[in-house]
């Protein structure tokens, strides 16, 4: 069960369920955009999306949470969620109903979603290569020149 | 040994290392053995910021293999002018040769370059990252010196931005050593590398970080010094008065035990004195010539397990 369930009627009021699709819930507040951003997902394709920022949340004080219509979002694409919302939950959504329903795994690399913030790195030039991250203990850490984020990662996302 | 490429020291083993120069020892003691082993043999050097003292003793090393060299030149009289890419770049002349050294002022340069080749590509420094290859030849000294295991070693001057010391520290985690590092506060060593000797180290962390070399001198077997570069510091004034607290004479060597070897990757401005080339402590240039025998050492092993074409 998701905590949906006491403030349903606060979520229906401002975002519809979805007929077949993937529901990010328990986002941190704030992070929905960034939630986008990472998953390429910007709207231009004509993709039907909903978002609900800082919405009240028994486990969160305040949540995000995306939908998106249409789509149905693998493990493999999701897990690089958890760098900036750890506490998310997945659920894959057919006919109105929710057929499954994960959580977010911390990924062992993350390729092609941050950009290095060392301008000294090979990864940052016109190289033909994705970023690539390795997630380490409370951070990640690039694959080409080894400097270590521990805060701030979302600033660091390729839009 | 077992490695396509060399890119970093934190790749090599005790085993590997110890290989190596186990290698460059016998290639030392009777270097005619091996004058014809690579007849034919060519080695790319790619160096896109300048280098002496690498760039020859590689180029000398595969020489006295009996391969030859094929070089770049200098960035200016290149394509890469015209915008090429690395990864481009080394494409193209792997196809002509057997084996690239790579030297780039970008971090990670190598790691990059070797995705794209498959011909062993060996790091001769990537920016402020690494250079392995220097360590090993730093190691091959260490050893004929003061021996690898149970050793105290420092390692003094610009930690920060000095490939050398990273590259140094790594290697040396794999042996019985404690190392202390020696610099001005705003020169420490990177987190990143601290961060990575406490996770190759475990519990059993032997590195510790000082801002005098008084503090550790007198405990020490090596003494490893390095150039605090005058572009590290906003003004001229700055630089002289840290530089100036990171250089060795004869007088400062009066405190130190008698056994000490003092080394340095060279080249050196005025960090150690010329009065002290004379003196039994003095191993720097010793250091310099062991990057032919090293280097041989390494080109050897490589070029000998790809002879017949890796697929890897």
């Amino acid at each position: 069960m998701s905590d949906e369930g006491d403030d349903r009627s606060e979520h229906e009021l401002r975002v519809s369920k979805i007929h077949n699709g993937t529901v990010i819930d328990h986002i941190n507040g704030g992070q929905a955009l960034n939630v986008l951003a990472i998953l390429g997902i910007d709207g231009s394709q004509g993709e039907e999306i909903s978002v609900g920022m800082n919405v009240p949340s028994d486990r969160l004080a305040r949540k995000d949470i995306v939908k998106v219509e249409g789509r149905e979002l693998s493990q493999d694409e999701v897990d690089v969620l958890s760098l900036i919302a750890p506490d998310a939950t997945i659920n894959i959504v057919r006919e109105y109903d929710v057929v499954e329903k994960h959580r977010v795994e911390r990924p062992e690399v993350v390729v092609g979603v941050l950009s290095c913030p060392n301008d000294g790195c090979i990864s940052t030039g016109d190289e033909p290569v994705d970023s690539r991250f390795e997630v380490v203990d409370d951070g990640v850490r690039c694959s080409y020149c080894g400097t270590i984020v521990r805060e701030g990662i979302a600033s660091l996302i390729e839009h | 040994m077992r490695h396509d490429h060399v890119i970093t020291s934190k790749h090599l083993s005790r085993a590997d290392v110890e290989t190596v120069l186990d290698r460059a020892a016998e290639i030392a003691a009777d270097p005619s053995a091996v004058a014809d082993r690579h007849a034919g043999a060519l080695l790319g050097l790619l160096f896109f910021e300048p280098s002496t003292r690498t760039k020859l003793s590689f180029e000398t090393a595969m020489k006295r293999l009996g391969g030859d060299v094929v070089d770049m030149g200098s960035v200016e009289s290149s394509s890469v002018t015209k915008g090429e890419t690395l990864a481009d770049t080394v494409r193209v002349i792997e196809g002509y040769t057997d084996a690239l050294v790579l030297r780039h002022p970008k971090e990670g340069a190598a790691t990059m370059a070797s995705e794209f080749v498959d011909v062993p590509l060996l790091n001769a420094g990537d920016g402020a990252g690494q250079h392995p290859t220097q360590t090993l030849l730093d190691l091959y000294t260490i050893r004929e010196n003061a021996g690898l295991d149970d050793l105290t070693i420092g390692i003094m001057g610009d930690l920060k931005y000095g490939r050398t010391v990273h590259s140094l520290a790594y290697a040396l985690s794999n042996f019985d050593t404690r190392q202390h590092f020696i610099s001005p506060e705003s020169l420490q060593l990177p987190r990143e590398v601290v961060y990575d000797l406490h996770q190759q180290q475990g519990g059993r962390t032997g590195i510790r970080e000082h801002q005098r070399l008084e503090a550790v001198l007198g405990d020490l077997d090596v003494l490893y010094v390095t150039r605090i570069q005058r572009e590290r510091f906003p003004d001229e004034s700055e630089y002289r008065k840290v530089a100036g607290e990171y250089q060795i004479d004869r007088e400062t060597l009066e405190a130190a035990s008698d056994d000490l070897t003092v080394m340095h990757p060279l080249p050196r401005v005025d960090e150690i004195a010329p009065e002290v080339d004379d003196t039994e402590y003095a191993a720097y240039f010793e250091q310099a010539h062991n990057g032919v025998p090293v280097r041989m050492a390494l080109l050897d092993l490589l070029l000998s397990e790809d002879g017949g074409g890796s697929d890897e």
